[in-house]
């Protein structure tokens, strides 16, 4: 299991949720992928995604601007 | 006997539309996964994101919230490049305002057929009404979609299915054509008769259409982008920016992004290496992006209408810093132009 970052800064949403889409597409079931991202919309729009298509948000924050989400790849 | 359980895409904009066709089906005991396309235009996030007052408010992106309702899975397809040719040349002209919606649509479907064939599903399925649409969705145009799409019997339109040939999931009895609908017209209400029985509530209703081309000002904004530049394309942090701050343009040759509120300023700001910046320093004020080559006389001419969004809009002097795109920033001062001479042809 292995841990991945995606810089999607200043991309505005969906842009961020399309790009955890497609870098969850290339990972394996039970990798993390840390997304860091500005548009605080990503707080939202991420989790959802991660609520239809099976996978699990295991933790968020957000810092002077920048928000921080982690993704755990589920087997959907 | 064994039965395959059949399998569609369903176009998801995000509106009541799609919502209940893709329903609809499911209902039929299909399984439905949605997909959405962004192109750049869709009225999602972005702007709401960038206001800071619109911050409190939290904002969902409608598309994922209607798979969420329909507990479907969402696949969210980058458009944006392959878009700009749909928008820039489109062969069956625009509607009202720079919305190609016939070949919008066409597009739209030809990738989810794509979709399908390389994701093994069998049919797509959309939300359009016959005669809700004046450009897209009437009945001399949907047969045009099917057949410019390439998807033909393979589209199914749930909400209007009996007022058009049995496509091929109902021939081959897939669907129950009887079960499907038969709405037409402007009218909302079937749509909202149903969306009761379904137990559907809070949706989103968009007024114009699915995207920011359907917008009079907005279209406006982009029609002076392409004239000022003498040719017709687009980036995205150009349709990005027409969406935020005030547009100005006091001389053919460049124009002015002015950020009305901090939200803005802080987005533009991240704009700095591709435009030259004006920002008031005596007075608390806007920042503005200078779109074009400037020489002096253009800079003090931005500087002064700058100015005029500040603080110090009615002081005698105004102090402003400069920044060119390599970074290199010079204070200058400037008289606030008096609004009498802010010319309304200005106004993008
Ligand atoms: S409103 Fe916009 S997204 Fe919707 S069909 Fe027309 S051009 Fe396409």
């Amino acid at each position: 299991m292995s841990h991945y970052t995606l810089d999607a800064k200043r991309l505005m949403c969906p842009m961020p949720v399309i790009r955890t889409q497609d870098k969850v597409a290339e990972l394996n079931v039970g990798d993390t992928l840390e997304v860091i991202c500005t548009d605080p919309g990503a707080l939202n729009d991420i989790p959802a995604w991660c609520r239809i298509n099976g996978h699990e948000v295991i933790s968020s924050s957000e810092d002077k601007g920048d928000v921080v989400i982690t993704v755990k790849v589920g087997d959907a | 006997m064994v039965t395959t359980q059949r399998k569609a895409v369903a176009l998801i904009s995000g509106g009541l539309d799609s919502l209940l066709a893709a329903k609809a089906v499911m209902e039929q005991g299909v399984h439905v996964e949605g997909i959405n396309f962004y192109t750049g235009f869709c009225v999602e996030g972005h702007t709401h994101a960038i206001r800071k007052k619109d911050k409190a408010k939290p904002k969902r992106n409608n598309a994922l919230w209607v798979a969420e309702q329909l507990g479907i899975k969402l696949h969210i397809v980058d458009v944006i490049e392959e878009y700009k040719d749909i928008v820039i040349n489109p062969s069956h002209g625009y509607g009202q305002h720079m919305n190609p919606c016939l070949d919008c649509k066409g597009f739209m479907v030809k990738k989810a057929h794509q979709w399908i064939e390389e994701n093994d599903f069998d049919f797509i399925i959309t939300g359009e009404v016959i005669g809700q649409r004046p450009m897209s969705q009437r009945k001399d145009t949907m047969p045009v979609i099917a057949r410019e799409s390439g998807a033909g019997d393979l589209l199914v339109r749930p909400l209007c299915a009996q007022h058009l040939p049995p496509t091929l999931p109902e021939q081959e009895g897939w669907l129950d054509r009887e079960q499907l609908f038969d709405f037409s017209g402007r009218t909302r209400k079937p749509q909202m008769a149903l969306a009761e029985q379904y137990g559907f509530e809070d949706y989103a209703q968009p007024a114009g259409g699915c995207c920011f081309l359907t917008d009079a000002h907005y279209s406006k904004k982009i029609a002076d982008l392409w004239a000022s530049r003498g040719e017709r394309r687009y980036e995205l942090d150009d349709i990005m920016l027409l969406k935020v701050g005030r547009h100005i343009r006091p001389k053919k040759h460049f124009k002015l992004i002015i950020g009305r509120e901090e939200g803005e300023n802080n987005f533009l700001s991240g704009y700095h290496k591709m435009f030259a910046t004006i920002k008031t320093t005596s007075h608390a004020g806007p920042l503005t992006l200078i779109d074009g080559d400037v020489n002096d006389e253009d800079i003090e001419l931005a500087a002064r209408i700058s100015a005029r969004y500040s603080q110090g809009r009615t002081a005698e002097k105004v102090e402003v810093e400069f920044t060119n795109k390599q970074g290199v920033s010079k204070l200058i001062e400037v008289v606030p132009m008096p609004v009498s001479q802010l010319d309304e042809a200005w106004q993008v």
